[in-house]
């Protein structure tokens, strides 16, 4: 019996029991279809991710005080509170370093922005004119910080949109003073809306000059500062300058930990990675039940058509075709299945960018390829049990029955 | 061509020993034409499963063109049972599935006859059977004697030197049952030996050597040769 032939046959028998097939292969493409669709929703967020690291650039590094003795870095180091500050001095010695372009010190905290009696709780983050291409703002009215000696405490301030509507209403904020802490500064301008960037919703940020966010909150040490390279092929090398700098510095001790684009993004696309294998795994239950379900399909096949494998026998069948007309019955079903729910899932996660354009939801192929691999081959193993006893059936007592 | 010798076949039921043949010898030579009668129960179906190659003997030798059958392994059997041997059964079996030349194409599917070789062979034992215009049409379409006569081009399209019928006419009225044994013993008249199986002695008497069977052994053998 040739292939064809034995697809052709197996084919007919499934077409025989449509209503019982369909049911397998919507099981099956459920199955395959939810592994679509969860592993393309974390390879999304992987991109997307990517997508706002790529946003910020290749050729920058990041600068944290303190020092990371494990890969990633601990709450300690993020909070910038360790042995030795990393000063506005320090950020400005960086300056002087080859092959830099520019340097942006960056410090956050959390104050309280007043107006006319009006009061908000804020993150205030205190930088350079620098800060706005490196975080891609753009401005809905006015200007941004203005570029200056960074050592000068300009009492100006740019405001995130939510902050203006909730502090001024309809009125418009440009050339009003506000108070922050116990300071006096003057809006020059409001950023666009733009939402959760990096962890912050820059929607609710209040800006003003580093140096006046050092004078007004008291603040010794920078939360961190952004090193901008001319090229994206130099980071590596200034890197190492910039711990050789900071090291001359600081007393022949390297406290800072420094971070390039690709070892932050790398960092976190291991995560994802790992989080989508992690969905991936668990979709693929599913499957596990679907085989299951072939399984059970496939043993009322045979006890259904004892007499028709009886007959088969009598007409020459050997054990051995008997067994792969039922493999091949499998095969088929958890293969159209499978291909069903690869289709229902890449519909799935087209909705899934439909309604969130921002998550790039694509599945990747290898959980694709997997989805359909473990389908047929759950289907092909849950069915060597049935299709055993379907070739070791006495084919004298099958024929004798109806 | 058929030669059993000492054949015994026990069952166990329960936990006693059923005898369903005792110590059976028969010859049978080609293009013979032979009946097999007795109650129910007395061992003429086991007889012919063991020699259709669907049941094996607990003891005993089977030659089939003097080549011992009994020591082939499963896959072995199913060939010579594919390339020799023909079924008729009383329930005719034909796959519900598929159309009655479908049906009659069946074994040569099974034997990986190529598509090209098998369409003439069966549009030729159609026509032969006179069942070109049923050719298309699904079992459940057609009469009880154009099942049966589909199932007889089935078991022959493999050219097989016996046919085996189990009652081939138990299921149908008088009138098809006789055609549908004229056209079989039409057959055996071409050089096929037919071994016919049946409890009604009528049927069994057209037949050129009778074979009676009681309670597992032959009792009467009306053309007993050599064995």
């Amino acid at each position: 019996m040739n292939a064809s032939d034995t697809a052709r046959f197996a084919w007919r028998s499934l077409w025989g029991y449509r209503g019982r097939t369909l049911l397998v292969i919507l099981a099956t493409s459920i199955g395959v279809a939810a592994v679509v669709v969860l592993t393309s929703l974390g390879e999304g967020a992987r991109r997307y991710v990517r997508n706002q690291f790529a946003a910020l650039g290749t050729n920058f590094i990041v600068v944290i005080p303190g020092r990371a003795e494990t890969a990633g870095g601990g709450m300690g180091v993020l909070s910038g509170r360790t042995a030795r500050d990393l000063t506005l001095d320090d950020a400005l010695a960086l300056l002087r370093t080859r092959r830099v372009e520019s340097v942006i010190p960056v410090n956050l905290v959390s104050g309280e922005i007043w107006w006319k009696g009006r009061r908000r709780d804020v993150p205030v983050i205190g930088s350079t004119a620098g800060l706005m291409p490196i975080w891609n703002i753009t401005m809905a009215s006015g200007r941004f910080l203005p570029v200056e000696d960074p050592r000068r405490a300009t009492p100006v301030c740019v405001i995130g949109a939510k902050i203006r509507s909730e502090l001024f209403g309809a009125q418009s904020p440009l050339g009003e003073w506000v108070r922050i802490a116990d300071r006096r500064f003057r809006v020059i301008g409001v950023l666009a809306p733009k939402g959760q960037f990096l962890g912050v919703d820059v929607d609710e940020l209040a800006l003003i000059p580093v140096t006046s966010a050092q004078v007004t909150f008291n603040l010794p040490s920078l939360l961190r500062v952004i090193v901008k390279t001319r090229a994206a092929e130099d980071v590596h090398r200034v890197a190492d300058e910039i711990r050789r700098v900071i090291r001359s510095r600081h007393n022949g001790e390297e406290d800072i930990t420094v971070f390039t684009e690709d070892s932050l993004s790398t960092a976190f696309d291991k995560i994802l990675v790992a989080l989508t294998l992690a969905v991936g795994a668990i979709a693929s239950i599913s499957l596990a039940v679907a085989g299951i379900l072939i399984m059970n399909v496939m043993l009322i096949a045979v006890s259904q058509r004892t007499s028709e494998i009886g007959l088969l026998k009598a007409l020459g069948a050997a054990p051995q075709q008997i067994r792969l007309m039922f493999l091949a019955e499998a095969a088929i079903l958890s293969g159209v299945g499978g291909v069903t729910g690869l289709v229902l899932g890449s519909a799935g996660s087209f909705v899934i960018r439909q309604i969130y354009p921002s998550l790039p939801a694509y599945a990747p192929p290898w959980a694709s390829a997997a989805g359909l691999g473990i389908a047929v081959g759950m289907g092909i193993v849950f069915t060597l049990v049935p299709a055993q006893r379907a070739a070791r059936l006495d084919a004298s007592a099958a024929l004798s029955r109806r | 061509m058929i030669r059993l010798t000492s054949i015994d076949r026990t069952f166990t039921v329960g936990d006693e020993q059923v005898h369903a043949l005792r110590d059976v010898s028969l010859a049978i030579e080609h293009g013979e034409y032979l009946s097999v009668m007795g109650p129910s129960g007395s061992g003429k179906s086991t007889l012919l499963n063991i020699i259709g190659l669907l049941d094996r003997p607990s003891a005993g030798l089977y030659e089939l063109d003097g080549e011992n059958v009994t020591a082939l392994d499963d896959r072995q059997q199913s060939a010579v049972r594919r390339n020799k041997i023909g079924f008729v059964f009383q329930f005719f079996h034909l796959v519900p599935r598929l159309t009655a030349a479908e049906n009659v194409e069946l074994p040569l599917v099974l034997a990986g006859v190529p598509p090209s070789e098998r369409s003439p062979l069966v549009q030729r034992l159609v026509g032969e059977f006179g069942l070109t215009r049923r050719a298309r049409h699904r079992p459940d379409q057609l009469s009880g004697g154009e099942r049966q006569r589909v199932a007889i081009a089935r078991a022959m399209v493999m050219q097989p030197a016996a046919i085996l019928a189990d009652e081939p006419t138990g299921n149908l009225d008088q009138t098809t049952g006789k055609e549908v044994l004229h056209l079989l013993e039409e057959l055996n008249g071409r050089g096929v030996a037919l071994i016919l199986v049946t409890h009604d002695a009528a049927l069994g008497g057209r037949a050129r050597r009778q074979i009676r069977m009681v309670d597992g052994s032959i009792q009467l053998d009306s053309g007993a040769t050599r064995a």
